[in-house]
């Protein structure tokens, strides 16, 4: 039986997929133990999803964690070098608390990361990865990209800081425009002020749509140069066939205080949250007193079992029914001709109780 | 065949009014109309699925992706912050989350204050952003004889007309936050089913403004 007739589930068959295709461009997986000193979190809270974390105490009294996130534990072994470049990927198990059920649960993630000497091409290429990520598990897909440049200089501009800032920010991810311009108006930012911000957070389209409109609402507000690069970027992708699924959505934002630059969620129709996430995130890194930039991503396996089939409706295709007086032959005999025609078979002596097959053999 | 919208609806009184708008928006159901306990409504014509929920899940639904769009309350929303995208204020089912106290009530800032509530999130959150330290107590319902009963000194709840209020004794001290229904929708629908959203959204909007005209 080859590989690839195996019923592989969405996300197995993902897992795979996925490492060739990083592999194919110079990316080396990178391996790490499930454990890592809980310090290095609670320095770097605000960067986790959640901050509920599984602690437990080594023999040798040390605090450890069991790892909630792979970024951290990667930016931490690699070194900053002028002209050099990390490319890792990894496919590691992290331990977080799933919002829905608000218990720990062991999530699968595969994800990459771009350390060092970070140039334009670089942040292509990630993006480019990201795309076709999603590709790999479904057509049907979709990756929303924004540039966090831009929304700071729109709020810079109109004098949003503070409090109100990481408010507004809040609103900005849930595009809330109404409760936007609450909260500007609040904080003495002018109508004018507030519709500006209210537009681009409305901003979602193709990119050949809303680039131009991007240039000719905020020439003066946003430098040239972030429009330019993000213009660039999706230019090359578009040029590449991946154009069709990219999307410019300036509601995508992660934490100010950590990402900067480009940012970008990936969804597939039939999965109700986002399945990827990444951006650039030198500011990690210079808080963590670090020279290098970054730029990565993490895919939510976890996320793609809702887009397994409906299910198998037989647990086995046949089920083999022996007694005692069977010989051994017979049974083995018996399980290689299903075995052979490709199918699934179970030699049993009872039948169990919950199982759906499609044919029984008895044996006798 | 055309892509079915599915929408959650609360039900009640806030739901009728606002399936009016929808139906005004040119996503008509006339099934719901029919006086029954069905709980789902198809108009395959339009494209359109409703169905009832109960107020407080119709984020839950959305959220999951059950529903590509729905109307919950912002205190919901405040309450369990499900992570969908608020797209609209309805301006309807307006009232406000407000601390309400005995009218005898003094406010001892040495003591730690026992808050009776069905909204723990928001109340946290709310004494939280003035530092004060509180007792929380979780109620399901009938939260206003807590401070009669000595249970809690104040209560965190919802006041429309505070009639229940009044009846009962209590004044309201603090507004925490306003509160209006708002239209929600699932951050992947809103993706993969634009069109239609954007559509309805589009055109509620323009409900809105013709109202405060």
């Amino acid at each position: 039986m080859r590989l690839d007739e195996i019923k592989l589930k969405t996300d197995e068959r993902a897992i795979l997929a996925l490492r060739a295709l990083y592999g194919g461009y110079g990316y080396t997986q990178y391996k790490m133990s499930k454990f890592e000193e809980y310090d290095l979190y609670v320095r770097n809270k605000n960067f986790l999803i959640s901050d509920n974390i599984i602690t437990f105490t080594d023999t040798n009294g040390k605090l450890m964690a069991l790892k909630p996130d792979v970024t951290l534990s990667i930016i931490k072994n690699s070194k900053d070098e002028a002209g050099k470049l990390d490319k890792v990927y990894y496919n590691e198990n992290v331990y977080r608390v799933s919002g829905a059920t608000n218990s720990f649960k062991e999530i699968m993630q595969v994800g990459l990361e771009c350390i060092g000497d970070i140039d334009e091409y670089c942040i292509y290429e990630v993006l480019m990865l990201a795309a076709r990520s999603l590709k790999t598990i479904s057509d049907d897909c979709e990756l929303d990209i924004s540039h966090l440049g831009i929304v700071s200089e729109v709020l810079d501009n109109i004098g949003l800081f503070g409090e109100a800032r990481s408010q507004v920010l809040r609103l900005i991810g849930d595009k809330n425009t109404h409760d936007i311009k609450k909260v500007c108006l609040e904080n003495g930012v002018d109508e004018q002020g507030a519709e500006l911000l209210q537009s681009l957070v409305s901003i979602y389209g193709k990119p050949s749509d809303v680039i131009p409109k991007l240039k000719a609402t905020y020439k003066g507000v946003v430098a040239e140069e972030s429009i330019s690069t993000l213009e660039s970027i999706v230019s090359l992708l578009d040029k590449n066939g991946l154009g069709n699924m990219l999307r410019i959505d300036f509601s995508v934002v992660s934490d100010l205080s950590y990402y900067n630059g480009i940012v970008f969620k990936g969804f597939i129709n039939g999965v109700p949250t986002s399945v990827l996430s990444g951006g650039q995130y030198d500011k990690l890194l210079k808080k963590m007193k670090r020279t290098s930039r970054a730029i990565g991503f993490a895919v939510y396996l976890d996320m793609l079992e809702r887009l397994n089939d409906s299910g198998n409706e037989y647990d086995v295709d046949t089920v083999v029914f022996y007694d005692d007086s069977v010989s051994l032959h017979k049974i083995s005999d018996a399980v290689d001709s299903v075995a052979k025609m490709g199918k699934s078979a179970v030699a049993v002596k009872s039948i169990p109780e919950n199982i759906k097959y499609k044919e029984l053999i008895k044996l006798s | 065949m055309k892509t079915m919208l599915n929408i959650a609806l609360p039900k009640g009184r806030l739901g009728e009014k606002v399936y009016a708008m929808f139906e005004a928006a040119g996503f008509e159901c006339p099934s719901i109309k029919e006086n029954n306990r069905k709980l789902i409504f198809e108009n395959e014509e339009v494209g359109v699925r409703y169905f009832w929920v109960k107020p407080s899940d119709v984020s839950i639904y959305v959220e999951r992706g059950a529903a590509d769009i729905g109307v919950a309350g912002k205190d919901i929303l405040l309450e369990y912050e499900p992570d969908i995208y608020e797209l609209l204020d309805l301006d309807l089912g307006k009232c406000r989350m407000a601390v309400a106290a005995m009218a005898n009530f003094h406010d001892d800032p040495q003591r730690t204050l026992k808050v009776a509530t069905k909204f723990v999130n928001i109340t946290q959150n709310h004494y939280a952003s003035k530092g004060r330290d509180i007792d929380i107590i979780r109620l399901n319902g009938s939260i206003e004889i807590a401070p009669i009963l000595g249970l809690s000194d104040v209560i965190v709840d919802i006041v429309e007309t505070g009639t229940t209020l009044k009846e009962n004794n209590l004044n309201v001290i603090e507004t925490v936050v306003p509160i209006s229904a708002r239209l929600i929708a699932n951050k992947a629908s809103f993706r993969f089913k634009n069109q239609q959203i954007e559509e309805l959204t589009k055109k509620i909007r323009a409900q809105l403004e013709a109202k405060n005209d």
